[in-house]
């Protein structure tokens, strides 16, 4: 019934955000379809594949002849390792502290939900060269030197710190779009705050613990500038730093080949998306029905 | 309504003072915390840590060694105080305003057609149309974000190189009769606001989405109903709607792009006067051709950064009442 008084009140309602979604679209559209035409060719004239003599043609598989090398797999488990545990400990972190943030009454709590906005602030440049001398001191203590610098473990503490202020505020909008009747309920008859936080809230806000998933995971998967950094080590080196490196050393860049590993660590992470993308959208209209 | 918050405040002014004893009210006390005191010690720690160790530290570190002339040629132990020495450099140095320049165009014009504009359009765009075809543009949209940097910079190069590579001079410029040229050259500028933009987009896009279609979908029909047009709908309902993210999306963005630099260094490394000042900062302290590190000069560079960028957080708070936006915890003053 809305539908349709819907249609009468935007007679071009259909037709017109197609037409300005797919112009604006359109450098996006051709550059995706180069890299997946690239990939498969031995160069490329404008959108047209080539040949090593410029004429058209020149067809290959040969770019993703680097599947076979185990290095590559190496690589790619250090990023999935990178992106998944970054995740994790994003979630959990940013979500303890957005709970407490959004209903627990403290000392310094609006100090500090104003200065997670101004930690973003800082610039990639400060915390880079002064990270590293970071780094370079927890390297020099016993216990906790996997986290220091040139390990994968100080890479993913960075990754998450910086993280932190999105994931916060994240978090904490969600804990404060929930209805606070249950919880009282159960703090009231003697539920510890960690339970509550556990057992009640969390579920309640999956929609939210799913989007920030889906930022996180993204983002650790294809980050370049911390783990290039701090990370020089072949054995721990991620997929971005070695594309970097691809485009580094050989001596005139092969271009088809970069866009086929950077093809290669796309497409899992379209796939993630495709299949999570609901949860984002459902992160507003979903999760706040159940308590209310 | 009225009833019911003044009876729900009176429960919550009791104090459970033995949580595993059940309902214990001690209604004298009229405590207003409830469960232990410092429960928010556990929840906060983690995050203070990092805080502490990754963001407080750092910045120590740079106001440091920016009172130091340390460098590659003094080391890490030859180095001495030399006072304001850097912070006074900034100022004589003659390149400061080409740099401030190329800075404020560079994220203005992101900011405003991208980041914010561009993302607020795609939100509204792809929610009033079939949902297949919307998922479709949003992950199509996503795709700048996902893509590892340097493959999305060389896609870039590729869309805008001479012919007879460049696509946009292959498949628009020359059929159309205009002079090609190497566009990233000719217009850095707007090569480096194209490809910063297209991947800021897409935050703004996601957050705005959400935010829209978490809008009741009684209001949005009612409004349909009531004959309202799209751009009165965006003017009244979807706006008011999505104030707190516009908010949100507007600030972290600008803070953001401020500092950003990872996608410049990769397209122009800071040629064609598109050094933007994070860039510089980089360059002296950490990358340069040169192997010549001016860690001092380079940590006030990131310094007067950092300033500027407080200078914009307060400037935005006040500016947002952000301290109204800050609700009191529900749980214990309601």
């Amino acid at each position: 019934m809305t539908e349709k008084s819907g249609i009468r009140s935007f007679p071009w309602g259909k037709i017109i955000p197609f037409i300005i979604l797919l112009i604006f679209s359109i450098p996006l559209i051709l550059g995706i379809y180069w890299i997946i035409i690239s990939t498969f060719s031995v160069s490329t004239r404008g959108l047209v594949p080539v040949d090593s003599a410029g004429n058209p043609g020149g067809l290959t598989l040969a770019n993703w002849s680097f599947l076979a090398d185990p290095v590559v797999w190496k690589l790619t488990l250090n990023t999935f390792i990178l992106a998944s545990t970054q995740t994790l400990g994003v979630l959990l972190v940013s979500s303890m502290a957005g709970y407490a943030l959004a209903r627990i009454n403290f000392k310094g709590r609006k100090s500090f939900l104003g200065s997670t906005m101004v930690l973003q602030a800082f610039p990639a440049t400060t915390l880079l060269i002064a990270t590293y001398f970071v780094l370079r001191f927890i390297s020099g203590i016993p216990l906790i030197k996997v986290f220091g610098y040139d390990t994968l473990g100080g890479v993913i503490l960075v990754s998450i710190a910086t993280q932190l202020p999105l994931g916060i505020w994240l978090m904490k909008g969600f804990f404060d779009a929930i209805p606070w009747d249950l919880e009282r309920a159960a703090l009231i008859d003697g539920c510890s705050r960690w339970r509550t936080f556990r057992q009640i809230l969390l579920p309640q806000i999956r929609p939210g613990v799913a989007a920030l998933s889906v930022f996180s995971f993204i983002t650790g998967w294809s980050s370049f500038l911390i783990p290039y950094s701090f990370l020089t080590n072949q054995d721990t080196a991620v997929i971005s730093t070695y594309i970097n490196r691809l485009m580094q050393d050989t001596a005139p860049v092969n271009y088809s080949l970069v866009a086929a590993v950077g093809l290669f660590q796309l497409l899992p992470v379209i796939f993630f998306f495709i299949f999570t993308q609901k949860y984002l959208l459902a992160i507003f209209s979903g999760g706040m029905k159940g308590g209310s | 309504m009225g009833l019911r918050s003044r009876h729900s405040s009176s429960v919550t002014t009791t104090s459970v003072q033995e949580p595993n004893n059940g309902n214990i009210f001690n209604i004298d006390t009229g405590k207003k915390t409830l469960g232990n005191k410092y429960d928010w010690l556990i929840f906060m720690g983690p995050a203070m840590i990092l805080v502490a160790v990754f963001f407080i530290a750092p910045v120590i570190i740079v106001f440091i060694i920016s009172f130091t002339n340390m460098s590659s040629l003094t080391g890490f132990s030859n180095w001495s105080w030399i006072a304001f020495e850097n912070w006074i450099k900034i100022f004589t140095h003659p390149q400061s305003g080409q740099h401030v320049k190329v800075t404020i165009i560079y994220v203005f014009f992101t900011l405003i057609f991208f980041n914010v504009g561009l993302a607020l359009l795609l939100a509204i765009l792809t929610t009033h149309i079939p949902k297949a075809a919307g998922f479709a543009f949003r992950a199509l949209w996503l795709v700048p974000r996902i893509t590892p940097v340097v493959v999305y910079i060389m896609m870039w190069k590729y869309l805008m190189a001479d012919s007879p590579y460049g696509i946009f001079n292959e498949i628009f410029f020359k059929p159309l009769g205009f002079e090609t040229s190497e566009i990233i050259a000719a217009h850095p500028y707007i090569a480096i606001i194209l490809v910063n933009g297209f991947i800021g987009a897409s935050f703004g896009m996601i957050i705005f989405t959400s935010a829209i279609e978490s809008i009741s979908k009684d209001i949005m029909n009612s409004s349909l109903v009531d004959g309202a047009n799209i751009f009165q709908r965006i003017k009244y309902i979807i706006i008011p709607q999505i104030k707190w993210p516009l908010m949100f999306v507007t600030t972290f963005q600008t803070l953001s792009l401020i500092t950003s630099f990872e996608q410049i260094m990769i397209l122009t490394d800071g040629s064609y006067g598109t050094e933007v000042w994070s860039l510089w900062a980089y360059h002296k302290g950490l990358n340069n051709y040169f192997g010549q590190f001016q860690w001092g000069f380079g940590m006030a560079l990131a310094g007067i950064l950092v300033i500027i960028s407080i200078g914009f957080c307060i400037a935005y708070l006040k500016f947002f009442k952000f301290s109204d936006m800050i609700q009191e915890p529900k749980i214990e003053t309601l």
